[in-house]
């Protein structure tokens, strides 16, 4: 019998509706967890004790009573510290946010206190979710469970590394451009990026809005499934979420059983194998695709052409959102000040309070976008840059609406490479770009995907990565979960 | 492409950022390795082809134009993040000199 913290969504259900265990118990296992690891490990920047065991007794009680428990009631779960849950600090790992209370509980956070989740605290990323390794937090470095040397890939670092080291059964996170997808494989885990618009940001520190969504890490995809289904839906906070169309166009997908992927058409492009790819990394992907299609699914060779300039699209579209969503961080409202932080004599002009505050505020990788966002945006190189990139995103997202013309998903590696080690890269900003190579291309198109364990390279875990067209998570889930039961 | 030490000064203020001595010399090199690598798009023939602003085909989403009250409570939380205050009032500096 696996210990408390350890256990998966379902498990912990079935264990509470058989009332073998309370929710306390969970509760309490976890937060020994996090006691016992992690002050190596790093994941929690804030953990918030008395309101997990606050809701965890509220859940207990209506179990007591007779309630039947819904799918995540008096589960204990974390949030990413870009996520506003009222009444406790939200940083976004940043030195400009350090003192911020949040003051009110976003969307997802409220369907999760909803739904009884137990929020057991705020997880460590890299700094306004920008980063790949979770290095660039203003206030620790999160390391990697399997090897506490190296990386747990980001920026939802500490998401990814928490439930990596059972210190809960489920986290939440962002990806921008990977930032669930990517730590989830180098940490070996489950990570899902939702359709962009099928989960409301209302409450998410806005990093890049045109690109931004809400996902889980979970221990298992059945897990991801049910947590999806609780945080999706249309919110008018959010003036971007879309409902799911409950009459999608029929699939070879729909109905038979679940164990067998019979029918399915799998696309696997050839631009997703690089040179310069890890080759044992390569080799349990292309075994996870084998395994899809021992499972009864059939595999198509397809080209996504545009595919190679994905990255350099999200690095001109996504730090031109971040300078204009990080421009409120001003100095004056909240967060941060030089009017406090220095004698009032050294601040003479507003221009003077914006760019000192801002200056000693914000750490490097914040500055590098927001000058790439401001150049790509100034006069006279807007079209060059911006629009340019806007017209790619186009033909990145034909290319995947021609590839579902023939096929039902894509499967790749989530990253090029397993873990690194911490400080390999800090150097050099590009080849941390380069990380995010495999997942960019599904923000640039507003797909859904999701990274599966699929072995391991030099002892450390390695991602699969399914993709669907938008709004089809079902098919995500059928394929993801096919694959899972079967390793 | 290379930036100038001139060129990173200018983004900066553009963008109200002032940097260290240091910082500039750093972000120059760093931010040019960045832009020539976005620089492979001009490779991209995109002519006839419409840039995309919104990924999922959304337009025009328009709401009721309703002020939602906030509670007291939120209102409070909200003041008491001021870096400066003079009772409810927000604290800066003038913006005429």
């Amino acid at each position: 019998m696996p210990k408390l913290n350890e256990l998966t969504i379902v498990q912990a259900h079935e264990g509470l509706k058989k009332k073998e265990f309370s929710s306390e118990d969970l509760t309490r296992a976890c937060l020994a967890r996090i006691e016992e690891v992690d002050e190596k490990i790093g994941a929690f920047l804030t953990v918030t004790k008395e309101l997990a065991l606050e809701q965890a007794c509220i859940v207990d009680r209506k179990i007591k009573a007779g309630v039947i428990p819904g799918p995540l009631e008096g589960i204990p779960v974390a949030l990413k510290d870009n996520m506003l849950l009222k009444g406790v600090k939200c940083t976004a790992s940043s030195k400009i946010l350090e003192n911020y209370v949040a003051t009110y509980d976003g969307t997802v956070v409220k369907k999760l206190k909803d739904a009884g989740a137990v929020i057991l605290g705020k997880t460590n990323h890299d700094e306004f979710a920008m980063g790949s390794s979770g290095e660039n937090s203003a206030f620790k470095i999160t390391k990697n469970p399997h090897d506490l040397n190296r990386v747990p890939g980001g920026s939802s670092a500490g998401s990814a590394a928490s439930v990596a080291a059972d210190e809960c059964l489920a986290a939440f996170g962002s990806d921008t451009g990977g930032s669930i997808r990517q730590p989830a494989a180098l940490c070996g885990i489950v990570g899902l990026k939702p359709t962009y618009g099928s989960v409301s940001r209302y409450g998410l520190i806005a990093m890049s809005s045109g690109l931004d969504v809400i996902g889980p890490f979970t221990k298992t995809v059945e897990d991801a499934q049910i947590v999806y289904d609780v945080i999706k839906g249309k919110d008018p906070f959010d003036s971007t979420t879309v409902e799911h169309n409950a009459s999608l166009p029929p699939l070879t997908l729909r109905g038979g059983d679940v164990e067998s992927l019979k029918g399915v058409r799998v696309g696997v492009p050839k631009e997703y194998f690089i040179d310069g790819m890890d080759k044992e990394t390569e080799a349990r992907v292309r075994e996870g695709i084998e395994q899809l299609q021992k499972l009864g699914a059939e595999i198509v060779e397809i080209s996504l052409p545009y595919s190679p300039y994905g990255l350099a699209v999200y690095y001109v579209l996504q730090p031109a959102e971040v300078s204009a969503n990080l421009a409120r961080f001003d100095g004056i409202r909240y967060g941060y000040s030089e009017l406090v932080h220095s004698s009032q004599s050294s601040v003479h002009s507003l221009f003077e309070l914006y760019a000192k505050s801002r200056g000693n505020g914000f750490g490097d990788e914040p500055k590098r976008r927001i000058m790439i966002g401001t150049y790509v945006l100034s006069a006279g190189y807007a079209d060059a840059y911006y629009k340019k990139a806007q017209a790619v995103r186009t033909l990145v997202k034909r290319d995947f609406d021609e590839a579902f013309l023939k096929v039902d998903c894509i499967a790749t590696p989530t990253s090029p490479n397993p873990a690194w080690l911490i400080g390999e890269r800090m150097d050099d900003p590009l080849s941390m770009y380069l990380a995010d190579i495999f997942t960019v291309s599904a923000n640039i198109a507003g797909i859904p995907g999701i990274s599966v364990p699929c072995g391991k390279a030099h002892g450390l875990p390695v991602g699969l990565q399914i993709l669907a067209p938008q709004m089809r998570e079902d098919v995500v889930f059928r394929v993801a979960r096919a694959y899972e039961k079967s390793v | 492409m290379s930036l100038t030490k001139e060129e990173v000064l200018h983004i900066a203020k553009l963008a109200r950022l002032e940097l260290k001595e240091e910082e500039v010399e750093k972000f120059r090199t760093q931010l040019s390795g960045i832009l020539d690598y976005v620089g492979q798009l001009s490779k991209v023939d995109t002519t006839g082809i419409e840039p995309i602003s919104q990924i999922t085909g959304l337009q025009n989403v328009v709401r009721e134009d309703i002020v939602h009250v906030q509670e007291a409570e939120t209102r409070e939380a909200i003041i008491e993040q001021f870096p400066k205050r003079k009772g409810d009032l927000l604290e800066t500096l003038g913006v005429f000199e």
